[in-house]
């Protein structure tokens, strides 16, 4: 099989990373990832 | 060998500098909270480290699923398979910070190395039921009654956040400090869990516990970051096999889901039997201008 051909499925799951991705900001779920981000985490340093 | 080994630890301390550049928050034991927070990092990068420019993959996939807004989260699975389907495991290898201080730990002289764990083939299944358990389904359905759930990996699990977080800010910040308890005994003892193991086996976070390793790990054979083998040239030596720390079988299997992509078969292959798809792509544009 030539590389190109082999490489199909690595650009197909590239593409619909993409589309899930901006899927995923238009339901503003990176405003979540922010909000939890920005401020101190007590569960993931073992407080809370 | 050497030289790509030190070429590989310079990229990995170069990756957490710059993705763990607020020096401001080592110096006041406060996080970062700029709008570069929105983005995840590829590697496991616990957000509440003080020096954090970004997010953490699997926190932030945890906050998605354990919040009451959402059941399944594009944006963080979306992310997760751009990098997977880009690079594979060579997040693992390269740009894991994690990663990086087990390879460090492991450099310790004094102790016989060991491969693996007793019980190896079947332990080396567990990364891929934290995953399920730990990541996804704990925080998705164990929620209160808001509809609010917990990040059950972060919680109990992750030794990263307890080094990169959990330490600078409890010694740094005097209230943390006070409110610190038997969780953050529990996660500790994690933590030295793993690090003791770690000078003794190679990356034993990685081969028995890391959720991230495992979504990533299912992208080797699929993305454009490959290794290939030339059979032609394959002498089956198993010199890659002897030098790999995941105790992989290179020569059979070069895009096993273990692999981390190091690069170590590579160097160490007598007859450049293996070669990854950028190789491969680089002699084919120079054959090309011949």
């Amino acid at each position: 099989m030539s590389m190109n051909k082999r490489n199909l499925p690595g650009w197909g799951f590239l593409f619909l990373g993409i589309a899930l991705t901006a899927a995923g900001i238009v339901r503003s779920e990176h405003e979540t990832v922010l909000t939890k981000a920005v401020n101190i985490c007590l569960e993931c340093i073992g407080i809370g | 060998m050497v030289k790509q080994s030190m070429f590989r630890h310079l990229c990995q301390a170069a990756w957490f500098a710059l993705t763990n550049g607020y020096g401001k928050g080592f110096a006041t034991g406060k996080i970062y909270q700029g709008p570069t927070k929105t983005l995840c990092v590829p590697g496991l990068n616990c957000y509440s480290c003080p020096g954090a420019l970004g997010s953490c993959p699997i926190g932030s996939l945890q906050a998605v699923l354990d919040s009451s807004k959402f059941t399944f989260s594009c944006y963080v699975f979306g992310l997760l398979m751009i990098f997977g389907s880009l690079l594979g495991r060579v997040v693992c290898g390269w740009l894991c910070p994690f990663g990086f201080v087990q390879d460090l730990v492991y450099k310790i002289p004094g102790f016989r190395k060991v491969k693996n764990l007793p019980g190896h083939r079947m332990l080396k299944n567990l990364p891929y039921i934290v995953l399920l358990f730990f990541v996804i389904l704990l925080p998705s359905l164990v929620v209160d009654i808001m509809g609010t759930g917990s990040p059950w990996f972060c919680e109990y699990l992750c030794p990263s956040g307890t080094l990169f977080a959990g330490i600078p800010l409890v010694v740094m910040n005097s209230s943390l400090r006070l409110a610190a308890g038997l969780r953050f005994l529990w996660k500790i003892s994690v933590l030295l869990l793993v690090m003791g193991l770690a000078i003794k086996i190679y990356r034993p976070f990685c081969k028995y516990l890391c959720p991230l390793g495992a979504i990533y790990g299912c992208f080797n054979k699929v993305a454009l970051y490959r290794f290939n083998i030339d059979e032609g040239r394959c002498i089956q030596c198993k010199a890659c096999q002897r030098v790999c720390g995941m105790d992989i079988k290179v020569w059979q299997n070069p895009n096993s889901a273990e692999c981390i992509r190091c690069g170590a078969c590579k160097a160490v292959c007598p007859t450049n039997a293996i070669s990854s798809t950028l190789e491969q792509l680089r002699r084919k544009n120079e054959r090309k201008e011949v």
